[in-house]
């Protein structure tokens, strides 16, 4: 795929920051807000897949291996399933919510009602939210950039 | 609490998390070697056989085993139903997971060589794990949301794993095939879970059948789980995506393919004969909801057998041949299945006796999965072998193998003699139990159940005469012998099928039994969670 017009890059360039933004927000907030470690993912996945369109795929390809995606999705996994063996290890039971109301981080008790919205609480959820969304970012990424190497090696063969 | 109890407290999750943890590790860690790969896997999947075991002894001793996600208690915080994800493991469950851990270990060790000269064998591996992952989960759940979502992951492990020579286009189409069937299938689980969930607010199943009611939705819910699982597992008139994908996935690939399948019908047996099991024998309609059940599964059944014997004794491909064979076997398991709940219906008012040999032709169906998973499982394993060898499926261009590939050779006609059910091997004893019993549930079936085994041998000496014996083809004359890790996997398989075959009073005792009495006794399964701790 070749790049777009000058108007597509620099309008991709100008959203680019708050669709980030707005997808790490999603991700940290859902323990809070609806959303999660998925749905922030997907946000933040398709940002970086607007660049691709935008600057086509062999300038993503320059900046970008697909091995160390793949590594990074593995360590989402990873990530998720070390958070529930670490509730085995600490809490005594598989997936135990090992961190909440305890600690030096998480030892809050959110007041009922409308306020501020507490960040460090539910223990492990957030941990888990960001494992899945390290995930997702990665999966949801190498996917179209490997479409987007299939549709490039036809295009290279003509 | 000492460390051997809490490994078996802990048992349940870990059986489940360690294949996951392994399937996700593997990628990173074959960044080292490959044997370092091949070997951290086969002993990450020992680690969980070791669990197996250990789980295995204490649910047969003590009885049934829960484990709550993420705490102790089942009803947290006033609650009246449990609401956290539960694991519920009875003597069935272990049947399965038991016969799950030696397809999974015997199939790490075929592949060990079978696909060393393949590319993406990490991906390869980190999928055959997430589907012994998704089947375990499968076999240990006792929550119906948490099953489904198990299914789904081993419908996609499945359809990756099927499509894994992508540039031919039958394993492609195989694989397109299973994804659309087995989506659909999925789809009705989801519309029946979500009518129990509508009507119960539960999704734990010893939950909703405590509190089954037999209303109209509940009648429909039955017909889509059971329609659901039975495309999962290839029952006859849905069968048509399994001789595709059994005959055009890697060899390795169908051994594991067959644990999935049968861990559909498994599911079929849990939404039987533990959801509805308090209500087959409901006397507010004109007959009983268990015996027209029976009289379709069981209808169903012979049509699988007919269907799978006659197709694959014209076929010319030994693979697809095979894998007719495996749909004529999953229906010797359903006409099983269903002649018990004839049994059962018929037993009722004073004939006692139809409930005796409805329980034996339940033994003969379970002890027949594991039989069948062996026995099928083996020819594949000696289908690959020979593909591996020539490069060929087709019977016409093989022939006078077994001057070349002697161990494949016995192997093959271990394999031979246990599917179509001759004396010294496993599938005489489960089939003869079948035969005996059917036989007073009508003796129709039982003769159809003798005729196509039967016409199982003819097939498979056929193939035996044109593959191995015969004169010599110029073309295969430099055919060697397969690796020595194919071998192990599959003198593995022989052993344990003719050990089965020669001491089947040991299985049939230690595991089938205790599986039948699972199966059949609803009240404990639902009063451990419902009732009583």
């Amino acid at each position: 795929m070749s790049q777009m017009s000058k108007i597509v890059r620099t309008l991709s360039n100008i959203a680019f920051p708050f669709i980030m933004i707005f997808g790490f927000y999603v991700i940290a907030h859902g323990h809070l807000t609806p959303g999660g470690g998925f749905q922030g993912g997907a946000v933040v996945a398709s940002g970086c897949i607007m660049l691709l369109v935008a600057y086509g795929s062999t300038w993503v390809f320059e900046k970008i291996k697909v091995s160390r995606l793949s590594v990074f999705e593995s360590l989402g996994a990873l990530g998720f399933i070390g958070v529930a063996f670490f509730g085995l290890l600490f809490g005594g039971w598989f997936f135990n919510n090992f961190l909440v109301r305890n600690g030096i981080l998480f030892n809050i008790v959110p007041k009922t009602g409308s306020t501020a919205a507490e960040f460090n609480t539910a223990g492990v959820l957030p941990l888990m939210n960001f494992a899945v969304g390290v995930k997702v970012i990665a999966g949801l990424f190498v996917i179209v950039l490997v479409m987007a190497y299939a549709s490039s090696l036809k295009e290279w063969k003509q | 609490m000492n460390w051997f109890e809490l490994i078996t407290l802990h048992s349940p999750p870990l059986i489940v998390a360690v294949p996951l943890l392994t399937a996700f590790l593997t990628p990173l860690v074959s960044k080292i070697n490959e044997i370092v790969r091949n070997l951290f896997v086969l002993i990450m999947l020992c680690i969980t056989g070791l669990l197996v075991l250990i789980l295995g002894y204490d649910v047969l001793t003590n009885g049934i085993r829960t484990y709550v996600f993420g705490g102790g208690a089942p009803l947290p915080s006033g609650m009246n139903i449990p609401v956290r994800i539960m694991f519920e493991i009875d003597s069935m469950t272990i049947f399965m997971v038991i016969i799950t851990i030696i397809l999974a270990i015997i199939c790490i060790l075929y592949s060990w060589s079978f696909m060393k000269d393949q590319d993406g064998l990490d991906k390869y591996y980190t999928i055959i794990l997430l589907l012994v992952t998704s089947i375990f989960g499968m076999e240990l759940t006792g929550d119906l949301f948490n099953f489904f979502v198990f299914l789904e992951i081993s419908c996609i492990t499945s359809c990756a794993l099927i499509a894994f020579y992508v540039h031919k286009k039958e394993s492609l189409d195989a694989a397109f095939k299973y994804i659309v069937i087995s989506s659909i299938g999925a789809l009705f689980i989801l519309f029946a879970i979500g009518l129990l969930y509508a009507q119960y607010n539960a999704l734990n199943m010893a939950t909703i059948a405590n509190a089954i009611q037999f209303t109209f939705f509940d009648k429909i819910v039955l017909v889509l789980l059971v329609t659901g699982l039975a495309m999962k597992s290839g029952l006859a008139p849905m069968h048509m995506w399994l001789p595709d994908a059994y005959s055009s996935s890697p060899a390795s690939v169908t051994f594991i393919l067959v644990g999935a399948t049968l861990a559909g019908l498994y599911g079929g047996l849990r939404v039987i004969f533990t959801i509805y099991g308090n209500q087959l024998l409901n006397t507010g309609f004109t007959f009983y909801p268990g015996l027209l059940i029976g009289i379709i599964i069981t209808t169903l059944g012979v049509l699988s057998i007919f269907i799978g014997v006659f197709m694959a004794l014209k076929r010319s491909d030994f693979k697809k041949m095979i894998a007719y064979t495996a749909v004529a076997e999953i229906g010797y398991m359903f006409l099983a299945i269903g002649s018990y709940l004839i049994g059962l219906a018929l037993s009722v008012p004073d004939n006692p006796q139809m409930l005796v040999a409805g329980t034996y032709a339940l033994k003969g169906g379970l002890f027949h999965i594991l039989n069948d998973a062996l026995d099928i499982g083996l020819l594949f394993l000696v289908a690959g072998a020979v593909y591996y060898a020539t490069k060929q499926t087709s019977l016409n261009s093989l022939g006078g193998l077994a001057r070349n590939m002697k161990y494949t050779t016995i192997f093959f006609l271990i394999g031979l003699l246990a599917v179509s059910g001759m004396p010294p091997m496993n599938g005489f004893a489960s089939k003869l139990l079948i035969y005996q019993s059917t036989y007073q549930i009508s003796p129709i079936l039982s003769i159809i159940a003798i005729i196509c085994s039967i016409m199982l041998l003819a097939v498979f000496v056929k193939v035996f005469q044109s593959i191995f014996l015969g004169p010599e083809i110029p073309s295969l004359k430099n055919v060697k012998e397969v690796p020595k890790s194919m071998l192990a996997a599959m003198a593995l398989v022989a052993c344990i099928i003719i050990f089965i075959g020669l001491f089947p009073n040991i299985i049939i005792d230690n595991l089938v039994t205790p599986a039948a009495e699972a199966l059949q006794n609803t009240t404990s399964y639902i009063s451990t969670i419902v009732g009583g701790a």
